[in-house]
């Protein structure tokens, strides 16, 4: 009998305290008092574990258990919070007192908008972790090591990780509507070092999912991240120095969407824009991206990483539209900030945990499939950059500055892909850098669930996804000067 | 000298809490591991940040933690939990032994080598509680951003100014029969301003930090000093493609430091993954430069008494006129290497380069002409080639003085080459963290800008 999330969620956060619905009503009922415009009561569990493999062998396992309860009071613009892993009644009474001490006396605060977004489930209420026997979990990873080494001789080292969590939760807000969502999430991650000649280069590739680890056994979807980690490796033993100077750069699909992410996601969360500190405040209807571009955050997609049935505050997710045709369309918005913007929230309220205050977070950042045939795009380019894939990035949402740093990355001439050059850091500035996309492809695709994004500390799964597409110029940080 | 008090937050004594580790390895025992680690902690804090002159948020913090390594002979698992009760106990215990069941017999697995251990807790002096009310909070943390905002009228916004003091006890134990444990404390203030001109945007920040609170720098200096980098940075552009010498500034030239300790961390040595393998005893920076490690500087925001695993911590050489003297070592890495744990479980701690005896300003005109930076971006070091391409901020130099702010603009070389390279360290030392340095100052890496 498979049970419903709803059943799940109460069993796992209500029942081992003896705690009922009635009594967070009572807990709520303590936090309004007079002075709060809103509340919410986040209770999670959180089962996690990992297996790593190295040298051949499965040498690392882990496995933890995190469970506890975050309350918040919002009086005006400022926060109270107090949180407890101590589920029973009088531990949240007590963070209840703590956090409503935020209230102001004579706030007139602003009244939230209600959205009507209805609530889809994305994903299944299982729990990953026991959807495969031990026994299979290390058989998968020896797998991967085995069909590594067996790819090609220079294959030195093989690091093979599979994770898996089963998060809970339950929230409350001030109107008494109690929230549930189950959900789960997967990773499998082959790395490997080749050597040749005294050379010696890495490759790495994964993938998961809010789904459970039988999707790894899912036809040659495994042996698939074991192909391109040693292909990546490979590549990179024959990668000479990259250029240095700003030059066109045709992004690859997938993966390579980091640069929405970077260059305009952060940038459009809307605590940011609230308080006008982003280089993109103020500037909804502005031209923003050349007219080739529609880039959304869509927390909707099924069994994606960075999707979410609801987020942390209750709001089922949706599909943002960011820029539209080259306009800024809107922002990114939790609870707190879309009610002091006057605006309905997106659905993108999240938090890394109950220890944590929710804010705008991206959830599944992309922009739409173009005219454009991939091989069209790079014909297109007489002398430029190829960047198949990459590590991370980070931005300044105020001065707009933005890098991404590419892991495998080909020269261009001539409408030909030449030489393999080492990984560069590219910059741009996010404010103009999508004016200058002249190409967009016909094959959107989505990373395959490897993104963690980091924001004021707080680290939450996410996704990107792109066609191939052409950025008539960008910065590339090589070390070989152009004359 | 503070003494350890008699009750935490949580109100759990250190007695407590070793009583906890206690009853955990001794479940260990029941449950048939043939040894284990176990580690607890418990942590209270607050943190209250300021906008615009009014309060933002306040957060009461409080945390616990277990977690356990088992070992079944060779093989182990880890287990953790937030919950302390028995019942919560006994089954971390037995997911950590479950793991253990399937994990392969690892040769070099299995606790420290008992005469490594720590004898002894040393009071290294690291806890100052701080009885701070919200309302004190809010007020200081207004203090500071009211005096960022009112340098100059160009100061136009504000991400906010934030207070954070935190208190925690450690404990540790071992079926060796380890188990120590010690309280400490953290504070902070920082404050993060925008200046504006010409429809430009530039934010910049500053912040202080202390065991003790009456060691942080005043609230009103720490908002000068943020309001001053801020606008500083107003009218910054790119820059043409060049090669140039560069300095890193004190505060992000830790960065460097901490990518040698990458190199040389055990970790990335067996794994050979390391573009340092093989170079103990061999010349890694200019003859001028010394690295020590100095676990035990009492108040230091690095020290400990003993490391991750329970090791001894001692004052050694890293670095001596530019030789690598010593690898970064835990007990599994140095098994792996066939040498001797170093006291590195868990990282260095209080890493410290000798300074040079120029100032900053000393530095810019040994440089003459190149780069100044201020901060970095991204992640794109490869410390298994030396591979080194960031995105940077900061000033372009000409004759020893600032001609503007530079953005945009992407630095990049190979670390090997960088460490032959170093020319000069500045004695104007960042103390504010794990890794003290003055300015560093760098013979040459290749800029990219438009």
């Amino acid at each position: 009998m498979t049970l419903d999330a709803q059943t799940i969620a109460h069993e796992v956060l209500l029942t081992p305290t003896g705690l009922a619905p009635s009594d967070l009503d009572g807990v709520m009922q303590q936090l309004l008092r007079p002075g709060i415009d809103t509340a919410d009561i986040y209770l999670q569990a959180t089962r996690f574990e990992s297996w790593g493999l190295e040298d051949g062998i499965v040498k690392e396992g882990s496995h933890s258990i995190d469970h506890g309860v975050g309350i918040r009071a919002v009086s005006g613009e400022k926060t109270g919070f107090a949180y407890s892993d101590d589920m029973a009644l009088p531990a949240l009474l007590e963070a209840a007192g703590s956090a409503r001490a935020i209230a102001h006396q004579g706030q007139e605060g602003r009244q939230e908008i209600k959205t009507e977004t209805p609530r889809v489930e994305l994903y299944l209420p299982i729990d990953p972790i026991d959807s495969l026997c031990e026994v299979d979990k290390i058989a998968l990873l020896k797998r991967l090591d085995s069909e590594s080494r067996a790819l090609d001789p220079r294959v030195e080292q093989v690091f093979v990780s599979l994770s898996g969590s089963h998060e809970v939760i339950l929230v409350m807000g001030q109107d008494g509507a109690l929230h549930h969502d189950v959900r789960p999430l997967v990773r499998l991650n082959v790395s490997v070092i080749v050597e040749h000649e005294g050379r010696r280069e890495q490759g790495s590739y994964g993938g998961g999912g809010r789904t459970d680890y039988r999707y790894f056994l899912d036809g040659d979807r495994a042996s698939e991240y074991a192909r391109e980690a040693v292909r990546q490796a490979l590549v990179n033993l024959d990668a000479e120095e990259a250029p240095a100077g700003s030059m066109t750069v045709v992004l690859g699909s997938g993966w390579p969407g980091i640069l929405l992410h970077e260059a305009i996601g952060h940038g459009l969360e809307g605590d940011f824009n609230r308080k006008g500190t982003s280089a993109f405040s103020g500037r909804v209807g502005e031209k923003v991206a050349s007219p080739l571009c529609t880039v959304v955050d869509d927390g909707t997609l099924p069994g994606r990483r960075g999707s979410l049935t609801i987020d942390d505050e209750g709001t089922p997710t949706t599909s943002t539209t960011l820029i539209e045709n080259g306009i800024l369309k809107g922002y990114m918005q939790d609870k707190l900030n879309a009610r002091l913007m006057g605006v309905s929230p997106t659905g993108n309220g999240r938090r890394e945990s109950y220890q944590h205050l929710p804010m705008p977070r991206m959830t599944n950042t992309y922009m739409l499939a173009g005219p454009h045939d991939p091989e069209e795009i790079i014909r297109s380019v007489k002398k430029g950059l190829y960047a198949r894939n990459f590590g991370g990035g980070q931005v300044d949402i105020t001065s707009g500055k933005f890098v991404f740093s590419a892991s495998e990355a080909y020269l261009i001439e001539n409408g030909q892909l030449t030489r393999p050059i080492k990984g560069a850091t590219l910059i741009g500035n996010g404010p103009d850098v999508l004016t200058r996309v002249s190409m967009v492809g016909n094959d959107l695709a989505f990373d395959t669930g490897v993104g963690t994004c980091g924001k004021d500390g707080q680290s939450v799964p996410v996704g990107v996804g792109q066609p191939t597409l052409k950025v008539d110029s960008l910065t590339v940080g090589g070390t070989r000067v152009q004359d | 000298m503070s003494t350890l008090p008699p009750s935490t937050p949580s109100e759990l004594s250190l007695d407590d809490l070793k009583n906890l580790v206690g009853d955990c390895l001794e479940e260990a025992r029941r449950q048939g591991a043939t040894g284990s680690e176990v580690g607890l902690s418990i942590e209270s804090g607050l943190s209250v940040s300021a906008r615009l002159g009014e309060v933002e948020t306040v957060e009461h913090h409080r945390s616990r933690g277990l977690g356990l390594t088992a070992y079944l002979g060779q093989r182990k698992g880890s287990a953790s939990t937030s919950d302390l009760s028995p019942k919560a106990m006994k089954e971390t215990v037995e997911a950590a032994l479950r793991i253990a069941r399937y994990a392969a017999e690892d040769p070099c697995a299995g606790l420290p080598d008992p005469e490594l251990l720590a004898q002894d807790c040393e009071n290294l002096d690291l806890y100052y509680p701080w009885p701070i009310l919200p309302q004190e909070a809010m007020a200081l943390a207004i203090r500071c951003e009211d005096a960022a905002r009112g340098v100059h009228p160009d100061i136009r916004n504000s991400e906010g100014a934030a207070l954070n003091t935190f208190e925690g006890i450690r404990v540790m134990g071992n079926s060796l029969g380890f188990l120590h444990g010690y309280a400490s404390s953290r504070h902070s203030l920082s404050v993060s301003v925008i200046g504006e001109r010409d429809d430009q945007m530039q934010r910049d920040d500053w912040w202080t930090v202390a065991r003790d609170a009456r060691d942080l720098q005043a609230a009103e200096a720490v908002g000068q000093e943020a309001a001053q980098r801020a606008l500083r940075r107003l009218g910054a552009r790119s820059l043409s493609t060049r090669q140039c010498p560069v300095i890193f500034a004190a505060d992000i030239a830790s960065s460097l430091l901490g990518h040698f300790i990458g190199a040389i961390r055990g970790g990335n040595l067996y794994r050979k993954s390391s573009f340092l393998l093989d170079y103990l005893g061999k010349p890694v920076f200019p003859d001028f430069v010394h690295i020590e490690e100095q676990p035990h500087l009492l108040k230091a925001l690095g020290s400990v008494p003993y490391d991750a695993e329970g090791v001894r911590t001692t004052p050694h050489h890293l670095v001596r006129a530019g030789v690598l003297e010593s690898y970064v070592l835990s007990t599994y890495s140095a098994r792996k290497l066939g040498m001797r744990s170093t006291g590195n479980a868990g990282g260095v701690h209080n890493l410290i380069i000798e300074p040079g005896p120029d100032n900053l300003e000393g530095l810019m005109k040994t440089m003459g002409t190149g780069l100044l930076i201020t901060e970095l971006m991204g992640q794109g070091v490869n410390l298994l080639t030396g591979d080194y391409s960031r995105g940077a901020q900061g000033f372009w130099v000409e004759q020893g003085i600032i001609q503007h702010p530079v953005e945009e603009i992407t630095i990049a070389g190979n670390l090997k080459d960088m460490f032959q390279g170093l020319v000069a360290i500045g004695n104007d030392v960042d103390l504010r963290g794990n890794t003290r340095t003055g300015s560093i100052l760098l013979e040459q890496l290749t800029i990219a800008g438009n």
